[in-house]
């Protein structure tokens, strides 16, 4: 395997992307607004006992359906405040947290993928001395490490703000849980895979970034009926549900990298119009 | 295959659907040789490119580049290539010398060398002082000089130049040709991509014309134009003598077509290059003035649009 020449592309489509507003806008503005805004804005809500009141009284039948674990945790707290902060920021933003690595690894990838068709510079990386399987890899690694990247550094932006903001309620450090380190270091990485599966496939359909961008972002679709699903009391986000999603996902990109791994050839890229 | 050339192919065919983009092609590249693929645009010269550096493989027939399978050693044959695309193909966010180092890395050039490399060509094509700017700021030539940089990082052994001097001002183009011979007298071996036939003409060894993925005519110019029609040799003499010189030429050559329409020219077509200085001789021995010599050969651009009637009347 051609490390260097693979860690080269890397860089390079990494510093490509830091220079396109257009790219780098999304990456920026979605986990600002989804990991310190919100909550700041939901533990601000919080500390009005009115607001957290009327907000529990909604979320009862919720609350009673949860899982015993779930729901003694978000009893146990003595404050209103207190359980509205526990069942927002910990179990209601948690599906929320996942659209972050998603969105970063959808438009890197269209911008890696699709992008570079768009822009007519992948050709002459085809002529690169280097087999389709690692121009693949290089190509997945270059919008697989800033998504789990930006994953990453949002839990830990996450994690600060919302001990820093809600500790005049909270009184101690409530975050993170075992559920959500798992979410940030078992599913993160699992998602922003998938999303680069999917967009190899995408990428080589259509010939510009804004339309793999557009096709590829179906992909938050599921994470969308996760959102759902959790507020409509359908599934829960436990510990155990995100060790299940997390290998869920694991396996569908073991179907999604053979398929993507057979459509990434040289002959099939230049014959889809570079 | 053939000894000591670098590029061979036989009866090479490519077909998309129901278009075959090459057809039957059998060539040979030797060493250090510019070799020309000639035709219009659509007539098979990309699809040859990308067939021999492994990254189309051929609906039949063989190719072989530096003694290695395109279709089984792609990855080796491109460590020894350098391809300069129709495009430039350049990163427009990246400045020049960022597009030439990541190549360089690319084509396993360590951090040091690729930076050494990437400095010295940014210096020998003249882009020292706007090596540093991003591509998008670049003219249509440096973008096309920075291209042509990129395919000569790694020192390949063998150059394919796809439409090199395409969209480039006439100074520019004849940097690029200039560029292209001095390759050659260092011994790298040029695949030469164009529809250019001046360009052609002045720096090919040997030219193939493509017509519809088929090769309609192999050899150097000068062979090509002679196959097209026989070289023309006018001979200016003294006025008075004109007549005589035509049928002294007549006796030694009968079998030559001679024409003096002219005061003081007579057209010999079909004289042998060596045949000249025996009629020189003779016309000196008969004490006729000779004042000029020309040799009327058809330009490339002659021979391509003859070859190109002659299929269109089949």
């Amino acid at each position: 395997m051609n490390w260097n020449a693979i860690w080269a592309i890397v860089g390079k489509d990494i510093m490509v992307v830091r220079r396109s507003k257009a790219v780098m806008l999304p990456i920026i503005l979605v986990p600002l607004l989804l990991l310190v805004i919100a909550p700041v804005a939901i533990i601000f809500a919080a500390q009005n006992e009115t607001a957290a009141r009327d907000t529990l009284e909604e979320m009862n039948r919720f609350i009673e359906q949860m899982p015993a674990g779930m729901r003694e945790a978000v009893d146990a707290r003595e404050t209103d405040a207190e359980k509205m902060i526990v069942m927002m920021i910990i179990y209601m933003m948690a599906p929320l947290y996942l659209i972050v690595p998603l969105l970063v690894a959808t438009v890197m990838a269209a911008d890696s993928f699709a992008g570079e068709k768009e822009r007519k510079t992948l050709e002459a990386l085809l002529y690169a001395p280097m087999p389709d399987r690692e121009l693949l890899i290089a190509k997945i690694l270059s919008s697989w490490i800033p998504a789990v990247s930006v994953g990453l550094i949002g839990f830990i932006a996450y994690g600060l703000t919302v001990n820093v903001v809600a500790w005049p309620v909270m009184g101690e450090i409530f975050f993170p849980t075992g559920m959500w380190i798992l979410l940030a270091l078992w599913v993160t990485p699992a998602i922003a895979a998938m999303a680069q599966g999917v967009m190899v496939l995408v990428s080589s359909r259509v010939s510009t970034f804004q339309e793999a961008y557009q096709l590829g972002g179906m992909i938050v679709l599921p994470v969308v009926l996760l959102i759902v699903g959790q507020a409509a009391g359908v599934v829960y986000f436990s510990l155990w549900l995100v060790v299940l999603l997390g290998a869920v996902i694991w396996i569908v990109n073991a179907f999604l990298f053979k398929l993507a791994a057979d459509r990434f050839q040289r002959e099939r890229l230049l014959l889809s119009g570079i | 295959m053939s000894d000591g050339a670098t590029v061979v192919t036989d009866l090479l065919t490519r077909q998309f659907g129901e278009r075959l983009a090459l057809d039957s092609v059998t060539l040979s590249v030797s060493a250090g040789e510019v070799f020309g693929l000639l035709g219009h645009n659509g007539a098979g010269k990309t699809t040859a490119v990308r067939l021999l550096n492994g990254l189309l493989t051929p609906t039949s027939g063989v190719a072989q580049v530096l003694g290695l399978s395109p279709v089984d050693d792609g990855p080796q044959i491109r460590a020894r290539t350098g391809v300069l695309t129709e495009t430039p193909a350049l990163d427009d966010r990246l400045t020049g010398r960022e597009n030439l180092r990541f190549f360089a890395r690319v084509f396993g050039l360590s951090r040091e060398e690729a930076t050494q490399r990437t400095d010295e060509l940014i210096e020998m094509f003249g882009l020292s002082d706007r090596g540093g700017e991003q591509v998008a700021m670049y003219s249509r030539g440096m973008r096309q000089r920075i291209a042509l940089a990129r395919t000569m990082l790694h020192k390949p052994e063998i150059l394919f130049l796809d439409e090199p001097t395409s969209g480039l001002d006439p100074v520019a183009s004849r940097q690029v040709q200039d560029m292209v011979i001095a390759l050659q007298n260092q011994g790298t071996t040029i695949l030469l991509c164009t529809h250019n036939l001046e360009e052609a003409e002045r720096v090919c060894n040997r030219v193939a014309v493509l017509e519809q993925g088929r090769v309609i005519a192999l050899g150097s110019p000068r062979e090509l134009a002679s196959e097209v029609s026989p070289p023309q040799i006018e001979i200016e003499v003294d006025p008075a003598h004109k007549e005589s010189a035509a049928s002294l030429i007549s006796e030694l050559h009968p079998e030559l077509i001679l024409k003096t329409d002219e005061e003081t020219l007579v057209r010999i077509e079909g004289l042998a290059r060596s045949d000249i200085p025996v009629v020189l001789r003779a016309l000196a021995l008969r004490e006729i003035d000779v004042y000029q010599v020309t040799s009327q050969q058809l330009s490339l651009e002659d021979v391509y649009f003859a070859l190109h009637q002659r299929m269109m009347e089949r």
